[in-house]
C-alpha cells in the first residue's frame, strides 16, 4: 500500500492536464473512468528497464510519466577512484548497442586534456570502427523499432547483419559487446591480417539489405500509417529538451557534431565527406526512398528514417575510411601509461554518437586519479520529451513514440 | 563570438554578478553569481548575439578533501561548484558558466545549498536538475518538480558528494 | 450408421436416441481428430515458415531434420506446465472462455464439405450456419479477456470484441456473393455449381467477385485475430493480450482454436471462391472417376476430390502464415476505420455489382457448357418447396 501513496504523491505532483482540452468530440461529455497503466519495468517494448506510467482515458493517453533509475549504477562515483583508462569499460556499459562510439568519446575527452594527438593511421581506424559501430546500434535500432509495430522479420534481418559487425568486432578486439578498444591515446592493438577484406566483403553484402528493409518498414504502408504523424516534435521544443542525434534532425535542424562540434572532434573527419541524414527541401540525402506524403517533419517516420540514411552515410565513411587507413604511414600509436598523471584541469567534449550527443567531462587537479568524471547521456535528454509527445496520442502510440527515440537504459541511468 | 566578448555582453548587463573566470583554460568559463543565475541564463537564451538555446549539461563538482592530510595540502577551500555547458546551434558557439556555492547553506550540515531553476529557459534543465539534486544534493528553487530522479525516491543522502557514506542496508539489502 | 447400430445392438425405437448419440460422438471424435491434426500441421508449418521467411531454419530437432513432431513436443509441454488461476480472476468464467472459444470453431468443421460426398453433415443452410457459428468465437475472448481480472487483458478484449464484430459484416456481405451466384446456401451445392475447369470457379466469374474475394481474405484473416490485425495479442503492447493470464493447456486451447479458426475460414473460401474440391482441370470427370461409375471409382473421385481441397486450404493457411511473419500491425482505429470506411462500402459495391451482372451475363463471362442461371430460380423456388437443396 506503502507503494499506492507513494504513486498517488508522484501523480498529484504532476501539472495534469484536463481531459476536455483534448478535442475528442461528444466523448468529453461522457464521464469515464480513468485507467492508470503501468508499462514496465518488464515490458517487451520499453527498450530496457523503463518504467513508463500512462493515466488514460480508454486508449487516449493524457498523461505519461517516465520514472528512470532501475540500472543506475553511479558509474560517475566509480571514475572518482580509478585512473582513465581504467574508466574506459565503464564507457562500454552506458550504450552498450555502441561501445565503440562511447569508448571513443571518453578517449578523445582525455586527449583534450592531455594535449595528445593520436597518429593518422590510428586516427582513420578509429573513425571505421565508430561509423561500423554506428551502423552496428542503428541496426538494433530499425529492427526493434519493427518489432515494437509487430513486425517480426525486418528485426532477424538487422540482427543477421549486426552479427556480421560483430564477428568483425571480436576480431578485432576479442569482444562482441563491451569493447575498450579505443583507448587514450589510440587503439588497444592494430588490425589482424584480412580484416580489411571482410569488412569491404561485409559493405557489398550489407547494400541490398538496406533497400530490403527499406521496402519492409520504411516505405510499407501500415508502417507509415503507424508512424507518420504520430508523436510530432517541433525543432524549438527539440531544441529545449537538450534532444540531439536523430531526435533532433528527424525535426529538421542541420546539426551533427561530427560537422559542427569542437574542432578536437571534427578534425577526425577531416578530408571526409559524408552527408548529414537531414531533409533538405522535403528530401533526404540520395539515395533514399521518397519521404512519404503523410509524414510530417518531426514525426516518428522522420526519426526512424534519419537513421536508415545515417546507415548509407556510415558505409559510405567507412569505404574512404579503409581506403584512408590501407595509404597510411606509420602505425596507430600506444596508449598512454595505465596511471599516467593527469595535468591539471576541465574538459568537456561531446561526440556524436548514433543515439545522440554523448559528452564526457573530466575535471583533474593533477593526479593519476580524476577529481570528477561527468557522462551527459543522450537518451537522458531524448527520453525528458516523452511526456510532451506521449500527451493526447493512443496507448498503441506509446511504444512508437519511444521506440522512435531510441533509448538505451543503459545510458540513461549510467 | 569569443569569451572575451561575450564576458564583455554580460558584464554590460548584469554587473558585478558576472566575474571573468579562466579564459585560458580548455574550457574557458564564466562566474555568475547564484542569484542572478535565472536572468543571465535567459538573457544568454534570448540574446540575438548570444543565441544559446541549448543547455547540455549542468554539472555539479563537490570540492572537499575526506583525507585529513591531503586536506591540510589542498589548493581549494571547500565549496560546490555548478557547471553549465551551453551551446548555439545557429552561431556555433560555447560558453561554459560556473556558480561558485557553499557545501552547505548557512554553513549548517545538512541544509542543501540553493540554486534559482533555469528550467523556465531551457526544458532540459528539469532533469538535469533532479539528478544533481539527487546525486550532488543542491536544491533548486522554483523547479517545478524537485525530486530524485536516479536513485529511489526513498534514498537517503546524495551520492556524488565526497563526504557521502553509503547506507549499511536498504529495505533489508545489505549495502555494504 | 445409426440404423446399423441400432439393430446390432437391438435397440426398441424408443432408445433409439442412444444409437443417435454414439454415432454422433463418434463422428465428432473423427472430426475433433481431424481438426486437431490441422491444428498440429499448422503450427509446425507456421514455425517452419516463419523460420525460412527470417532467414533462419526453425525447429529441426524434434523427430527428424525437420522437426515433424515439433507440435507434440510443444503438447506434452503445455500440458505439464503449472495451472494458474490469478487470484483476481473469476473462476468459473476463467475456466470456461478457452473452451468457448474452440468449440464453435470446431462446430464449422461439421458443415464444410471436403468433397462432394464427404461432408460430416450435409445443412442446405450451410453457408449461414458457419458464418453464424464463427462469430460465436468472439464471446470466449471477451470472456477470457474479462474474466483474467488485468487491466492489459481487458484492454485486449475490447479491442478484439470491436476488430471481429466489426470484420464480421464484410465477410458475411462478401460471403454472400457465391450464395447469390449458385442461388444457394447449401455448400456441397456452392462446390458443385463451381465443377469442371478452373474458370468456372466462383473468384473468375466477374470482376466484382474476384474483389470480393479479396475482401473476404482480408476478413477472414481480421476475423480470426490474425497478424496484422492481431491486435488483441499485441505482445509489444499489451504483453499478452487476453490471454496473458493464461497458460499450460487452457492457453493451449485458445491456441488451437486460433488455428482451427484459420485453417476453418481457409476451407469456406475455398469452397465458396476457390472451386472447394474441384481441381483447376477436371481430371476426374474424364477418368470417370463418379459415383455413377461404381463405389470405387466412386471413392477415388472424392478423395481426389477431398486433396484438392486440402491442398487449396494449405495455401490458403500457408499465405496467412506469411502474412503474419511480413507486415507491420495497424493501430486499432486504423483497423476499424479499413472496416468500416474501405472494406464495407467496397464489398456492397461488389455485391451490388455482381448482381447485377448475373441478371444481364447470367452465365459468366465465359460460358463454357457450365449449368447455371436459367433454371436457378426455378430451382431455388423448388428447394423452398421441397425442402431440400437443389
Amino acid at each position: 500500500m506503502a507503494e499506492e501513496e507513494l504513486q498517488k504523491t508522484l501523480m498529484n505532483s504532476i501539472p495534469s492536464i484536463n481531459p476536455e482540452d483534448i478535442s475528442v468530440g461528444s466523448e468529453s461529455e461522457v464521464r469515464t473512468e480513468e485507467l492508470l497503466i503501468n508499462m514496465g519495468p518488464q515490458h517487451p517494448s520499453t527498450h530496457g528497464v523503463l518504467r513508463v506510467v500512462l493515466r488514460t482515458d480508454g486508449e487516449l493517453v493524457l498523461e505519461a510519466t517516465p520514472h528512470i533509475g532501475y540500472l543506475h549504477r553511479c558509474a560517475e562515483k566509480i571514475g572518482e577512484h580509478v585512473t582513465p583508462r581504467q574508466w574506459i569499460p565503464y564507457t562500454d556499459r552506458m550504450d552498450y548497442l555502441a561501445g565503440m562510439n562511447m569508448n571513443l568519446g571518453w578517449a578523445l575527452t582525455v586527449e583534450k586534456l592531455l594535449g595528445l594527438q593520436v597518429s593518422e593511421k590510428a586516427r582513420h581506424l578509429r573513425v571505421l570502427i565508430v561509423e561500423l559501430g554506428r551502423i552496428a546500434s542503428h541496426l538494433v535500432a530499425a529492427g526493434t523499432y519493427g518489432l515494437d509495430l509487430g513486425s517480426f522479420t525486418p528485426f532477424v534481418y538487422c540482427f543477421r547483419e549486426r552479427e556480421k559487425i560483430l564477428n568483425l568486432f571480436e576480431a578485432v578486439c576479442g569482444a562482441r559487446l563491451t569493447y575498450s578498444y579505443i583507448t587514450i591515446g589510440g587503439l588497444m592493438a592494430d588490425l589482424p591480417p584480412g580484416w580489411l577484406d571482410q569488412c569491404e566483403a561485409f559493405l557489398d553484402e550489407f547494400e541490398p539489405v538496406v533497400d530490403d528493409l527499406h521496402a519492409l518498414l520504411s516505405v510499407n504502408h501500415i508502417f507509415v500509417k503507424r508512424t507518420a504523424g504520430v508523436g510530432v516534435l517541433s525543432p524549438e521544443l527539440a531544441i529545449a529538451y537538450g534532444c540531439t542525434g536523430p531526435v533532433l534532425r528527424g525535426s529538421g535542424v542541420d546539426w551533427d557534431l561530427r560537422r559542427d562540434g569542437d574542432p578536437f572532434y571534427t578534425k577526425m573527419y577531416q578530408d571526409y565527406q559524408f552527408e548529414v541524414a537531414v531533409v533538405r527541401d522535403g528530401r533526404y540525402p540520395q539515395p533514399s526512398p521518397a519521404v512519404p506524403l503523410e509524414a510530417v517533419r518531426g514525426d516518428c517516420w522522420h526519426r526512424f528514417f534519419v537513421r536508415m540514411v545515417e546507415v548509407v552515410q556510415s558505409m559510405r565513411l567507412v569505404r574512404q575510411a579503409i581506403e584512408k587507413y590501407r595509404r597510411a604511414d606509420g602505425d596507430i600509436g600506444q596508449p598512454i601509461k595505465l596511471n599516467q598523471k593527469l595535468p591539471a584541469g576541465e574538459v568537456y567534449l561531446e561526440t556524436e554518437c548514433p543515439k545522440g550527443q554523448m559528452g564526457f567531462m573530466i575535471v583533474s587537479l593533477g593526479d593519476a586519479i580524476p577529481w570528477r568524471v561527468r557522462a551527459r547521456s543522450s537518451s537522458f535528454c531524448n527520453l525528458s520529451v516523452l511526456p510532451e509527445l506521449c500527451r493526447g496520442c493512443l496507448v498503441a502510440d506509446v511504444p512508437a513514440i519511444v521506440g522512435s527515440l531510441d533509448i538505451v537504459l543503459g545510458e540513461v541511468d549510467r | 563570438m569569443n569569451i572575451e566578448e561575450i564576458f564583455q555582453q554580460l558584464s554590460e548587463r548584469f554587473g558585478e554578478a558576472v566575474r571573468p573566470g579562466n579564459f585560458a583554460a580548455l574550457d574557458p568559463w564564466i562566474e555568475v553569481n547564484a542569484d542572478a543565475i535565472g536572468e543571465v541564463c535567459r538573457f544568454l537564451r534570448d540574446s540575438p548575439s548570444m543565441r544559446f538555446e541549448m543547455l547540455n549539461c549542468i554539472t555539479a563538482v563537490d570540492y572537499l578533501e575526506v583525507d585529513s592530510k591531503k586536506a591540510a595540502k589542498a589548493s581549494f577551500v571547500p565549496h560546490m561548484e555548478l557547471l553549465y555547458h551551453l551551446s548555439s546551434i545557429s552561431l556555433r558557439h560555447r560558453l561554459v558558466i560556473k556558480v561558485m556555492l557553499p557545501r552547505w547553506r548557512g554553513e549548517v550540515p545538512g541544509q542543501l545549498p540553493q540554486v534559482p531553476t533555469v528550467s523556465h529557459v531551457w526544458r532540459t534543465a528539469e532533469w538535469h536538475e533532479r539528478e544533481v539534486y539527487d546525486l550532488s544534493g543542491i536544491e533548486f528553487v522554483g523547479h517545478p518538480d524537485m525530486r530524485r530522479i536516479l536513485c529511489p525516491e526513498d534514498w537517503v543522502g546524495h551520492p556524488l558528494r565526497k563526504d557521502y557514506q553509503m547506507p549499511e542496508e536498504y529495505h533489508g539489502i545489505r549495502a555494504r | 450408421m445409426v440404423r446399423l447400430l441400432s439393430d446390432w445392438l437391438t435397440l426398441t425405437p424408443k432408445y433409439e436416441w442412444v444409437a443417435y448419440v454414439a454415432v454422433g460422438l463418434f463422428q465428432a471424435a473423427i472430426l475433433l481428430a481431424l481438426v486437431m491434426t490441422a491444428v498440429a500441421v499448422a503450427t509446425w508449418a507456421e514455425r517452419k515458415i516463419a523460420g525460412r521467411i527470417q532467414d533462419r531454419l526453425g525447429p529441426t530437432r524434434v523427430g527428424g531434420r525437420f522437426g515433424w513432431l515439433q507440435p507434440v513436443a510443444d503438447g506434452l509441454k503445455l500440458l505439464t506446465k503449472e495451472d494458474l488461476i490469478p487470484a483476481s480472476a473469476d473462476s468459473i468464467l476463467f475456466r470456461l472462455a478457452p473452451y468457448l472459444s474452440f468449440a464453435p470453431v470446431f462446430a464449422v468443421f461439421l458443415a464444410l464439405p471436403f468433397s462432394e460426398g464427404w461432408v460430416a453433415h450435409r445443412l442446405n443452410t450451410a453457408a449461414f450456419f458457419i458464418l453464424a457459428v464463427l462469430g460465436l468465437e468472439v464471446f470466449g475472448i471477451i470472456l477470457g479477456g474479462y474474466a483474467s481480472g488485468s487491466k492489459w487483458a481487458l484492454l485486449g478484449a475490447m479491442r478484439e470484441a470491436a476488430q471481429v464484430v466489426s470484420y464480421e459484416v464484410p465477410l458475411a456481405f462478401s460471403a454472400m456473393l457465391p450464395v447469390v451466384l449458385a442461388g444457394t446456401l447449401d455448400l456441397v451445392a456452392i462446390g458443385e455449381a463451381q465443377k469442371g475447369w478452373f474458370w468456372n470457379w466462383f473468384v473468375f466469374h466477374d470482376p466484382f467477385t474476384f474483389i470480393a474475394f479479396w475482401i473476404y481474405v482480408t476478413c477472414a484473416v481480421a476475423g480470426t485475430n490474425r497478424a496484422p490485425f492481431d491486435l488483441a495479442e499485441a505482445e509489444s503492447e499489451l504483453v499478452a493480450g487476453f490471454h496473458t493470464e493464461y497458460s499450460g493447456f487452457r492457453w493451449s486451447v485458445f491456441y488451437m482454436g486460433e488455428y482451427a479458426a484459420m485453417a476453418a475460414v481457409s476451407g469456406l473460401g475455398v469452397v465458396l471462391f476457390l472451386g472447394g474440391w474441384n481441381g483447376p482441370i477436371p481430371l476426374a470427370d474424364w477418368l470417370g472417376l463418379t459415383p455413377e461409375a461404381g463405389a470405387i471409382a466412386g471413392f477415388v473421385g472424392q478423395l481426389v476430390g477431398s486433396i484438392n481441397f486440402v491442398l487449396k486450404c494449405i495455401i490458403g493457411v500457408v499465405f496467412m502464415i506469411s502474412l503474419r511473419w511480413t507486415l507491420p500491425r495497424p493501430r486499432i482505429d486504423q483497423v476499424m476505420s479499413m472496416c468500416w470506411k474501405y472494406c464495407f462500402p467496397l464489398v456492397t459495391i461488389a455485391f451490388l455489382g455482381a448482381t447485377l451482372w448475373t441478371l444481364f451475363l447470367p452465365d459468366g463471362l465465359l460460358n463454357w457448357g457450365h449449368p447455371k442461371a436459367a433454371t436457378r430460380e426455378a430451382s431455388v423456388v423448388a428447394c423452398f418447396a421441397e425442402g431440400q437443396a437443389p
